[in-house]
């Protein structure tokens, strides 16, 4: 039983990694652009922006993720996300982009605010172009800037996944779930917990190793 | 002809004139220094000079090139500018080196971005400069292992290494311990006596009298006087750079 369900379980676990692992493929350019957009002078990017980053932040992940899937469907009498399991899949994938966009965004905007202006003036004065005073002196200090709030959002995500299941859509708690209709026992949904003790935890083991990589500089 | 003219340059920010018709000569392989109280457009004006700031009007000549125009409104591109601005090299107050650079690396980087030799030689010329800065024990180590004084010298090497005409210092000293105040200043010395050309923004009065050829003392945006640099500062002719110096020596 125990190899049974542990077979399951990984199954489900690795639709958690998939919807995880797109999230994050998506999301950190995607908030990087926001986070750039929002600080830009021109007003018509910067103030719709900052109204989306409030509304997403200020919401709870589990109403957009419901908003997402059932909105259109309501909106416009037709579900544009079909019925199946892949269409509930990128309805949750696009919820998670949206809303971790956002989060990522204001980690870049806060990492590029806290490079002192001196650095770029440095750079002007010795002859860079803006682009190589952003890849040669800006960019490496931005990145060790925002390492430690990026892993503690990403290990949140690992968690987070777990929402898309008031969508229906396939995970690793679905999968513990299922076990309770079909065999009448509980203890695999408590269960998968370990996976997401043991992903987290070789998420942080990297988190510290990059930490560690770049803490040869201050 | 002087190497560097400065004429009539004017900057406000908003309604405040920090600058009020700025004019000035230096010549090839002279130093002068900027004394004056804080906020009298000392740093404004090597901002202006090293394109930090766009003045509002006046003119910026060196060695016989017009390199800035106010009356020109013609916007210049980004690559332009930037040649320009290598006419002067500027050394800050916070030193304002690249963190995840070694000492060596931070002299050689932008000579590197500007492809001005192979690797090899800029690392050699990097080298020479920072052991005419004391530092050749030091080439390897990151500005955060530094002491003030010395990441200081480091950012000196690091603007001597793209071999600015007029080499700009904005209170260099002002952010270290008195301690270390004096082997900044000995560096600044050693160039002032291989006739590096300096514009030398510093609150240190003896080192300004001792090691600049000329003195020019600011107040509330504009040049009360000007001179020989001992002259200035032991016989100063006007009665607002008399209340300047004394309250310096009463200290």
């Amino acid at each position: 039983m125990f190899v049974e369900v542990t077979l399951s379980l990984l199954k489900g676990f690795l639709s958690t990694v998939e919807l995880f692992a797109l999230t994050l493929l998506f999301a950190l350019p995607l908030g990087l652009l926001i986070g750039l957009g929002e600080k830009s002078k021109i007003k018509v990017i910067s103030l719709p922006l900052k109204f989306i980053i409030w509304v997403i932040r200020g919401t709870p992940l589990m109403l957009q993720l419901l908003l997402i899937f059932y909105g259109p469907g309501i909106l416009f009498g037709y579900n544009v996300w079909g019925g199946n399991s892949l269409g509930r899949f990128v309805a949750a994938l696009v919820a998670f982009v949206i809303n971790y966009s956002c989060y990522f965004a204001e980690i870049y905007r806060g990492g590029i605010q806290s490079i002192p202006v001196g650095q770029y003036e440095a750079g002007e004065v010795l002859g860079m172009t803006h682009s190589q005073i952003f890849r040669k002196v800006v960019l490496l200090q931005v990145i060790k800037k925002i390492v430690p709030p990026m892993s503690n959002e990403i290990i949140t995500l690992v968690k987070d996944t777990s929402l898309a299941r008031v969508i229906s859509s396939y995970e690793i708690i679905w999968a513990g779930e299922s076990f309770i209709k079909s065999a009448g026992i509980i203890w695999p949904l408590f269960y998968t917990g370990v996976f997401y003790l043991v992903f987290s935890g070789l998420l942080t083991l990297l988190f510290n190793y990059i930490e560690k990589r770049l803490s040869y500089f201050r | 002809m002087a190497l560097l003219e400065v004429k009539n340059i004017k900057k406000s920010f908003g309604s405040t004139q920090v600058l009020h018709d700025i004019s000035f000569d230096l010549n090839k392989g002279e130093a002068i220094s900027i004394i004056g109280s804080s906020g009298s457009g000392k740093t404004t004006l090597l901002r202006c000079l090293n394109f930090l700031e766009r003045p509002d009007a006046g003119t910026i000549t060196v060695d016989g090139k017009l390199l800035f125009d106010a009356s020109d409104k013609n916007k210049f591109s980004e690559e332009e500018i930037r040649k320009r601005r290598l006419h002067f090299g500027l050394v800050f107050q916070n030193f304002n080196l690249f963190p995840q650079y070694t000492a060596l690396e931070n002299v050689m980087l932008a000579p590197k971005l500007l492809n001005e030799g192979d690797d090899a030689e800029l690392k050699a010329n990097a080298e020479k400069l920072l052991d005419q800065m004391g530092l050749s024990d030091r080439m390897g180590n990151y500005p955060h292992q530094l002491s003030g004084g010395q990441q200081q010298r480091v950012a000196i090497a690091r603007a001597l290494a793209l071999h600015p005409d007029v080499l700009c210092f904005d209170e260099p000293t002002s952010a270290l311990d008195p301690e270390l105040t004096g082997e900044v200043l000995k560096v600044i010395r050693e160039l002032a006596e291989n006739k590096t050309t300096m514009i030398i923004v510093t609150h240190e009065m003896a080192f300004a009298r001792d090691v600049a050829d000329r003195v020019i003392f600011m107040d509330g945006g504009v040049i009360v006087e000007q001179g020989d640099a001992r002259e200035v500062i032991n016989n100063p002719k006007e009665e607002r750079t008399r209340q300047f110096l004394s309250s310096y020596s009463k200290k």
